[in-house]
């Protein structure tokens, strides 16, 4: 079964992301597929490269790009919501580039785009299942 | 469907509002600080009835991390994320009360 993913809260402070993410991996290992993972509100801090937790903590940012979800063309789809991301200062290297900022923090394994993503992802999967608190 | 409540009854009130909505059809699935609810204590009362129907669940994981699981309400459905997994397979629309 096809599955889509909905995350709208950050690493660490809740419980979210890490639920969603035991999720997404019980749901592959049990040969389902994830088609995308949409990263709303809050939940666009899960895609910092820059995070850096103790050693002996799990690496949230790293569970995900774990999962290695891509679509047919090996382009990501854990999802990044532009207008959460760009004001929470969630940037990659063609929007720091267009806003002239030096430096970005999007991890490889993730992309931005905009809500239309959801909705499409609401439309194409057979479940959406929504993560948040 | 699939009802998920994340949160305690004692914090929120999701629960009540689900169950004020939910159809004859329709399982509650317990996850997080939600699985506070499937304890055996006055909150209870509220998911006995559907709970007698084999129609609660709560995440095993969730259940352990707060050492609840000797204390569980009558009837209450333990599940792995893979069983999570079945029940989104086997109800359809899942709704996520946050």
């Amino acid at each position: 079964m096809k599955f889509a993913i909905q995350v709208n809260e950050g690493p660490y402070q809740h419980q979210a992301s890490d639920t969603a993410f035991q999720f997404a991996k019980a749901a592959i290992e049990n040969g389902h597929e994830i088609m995308r993972v949409f990263f709303y509100h809050d939940g666009v801090n899960n895609a910092s490269r820059f995070t850096l937790p103790p050693q002996d903590d799990r690496h949230v940012v790293n569970n995900w790009a774990s999962l290695n979800i891509k679509d047919a063309d090996g382009e990501p789809e854990l999802v990044v919501c532009i207008a959460a991301a760009l004001r929470r200062g969630m940037l990659d290297e063609s929007e720091a580039t267009k806003n002239s900022i030096e430096g970005n923090n999007l991890h490889p394994a993730f992309r931005i785009s905009g809500l239309g993503q959801l909705i499409e992802a609401g439309i194409q999967s057979d479940r959406l299942v929504v993560f948040g608190d | 469907m699939l009802h998920t409540v994340n949160k305690s009854s004692f914090e929120r009130n999701s629960l009540q509002t689900c169950l004020n909505t939910i159809d004859d059809s329709s399982v509650i699935l317990f996850i997080e600080d939600g699985v506070i609810n499937a304890a055996n204590n006055t909150k209870s009362s509220m998911i006995a009835d559907l709970a007698t129907q084999g129609r609660v669940f709560a995440l095993q994981g969730d259940v352990e991390a707060r050492g609840i699981s000797s204390k569980l309400a009558d009837n209450i459905k333990l599940v792995d994320y893979a069983g999570f997994v079945d029940l989104v397979v086997k109800h359809g629309t899942a709704v996520s009360w946050v």
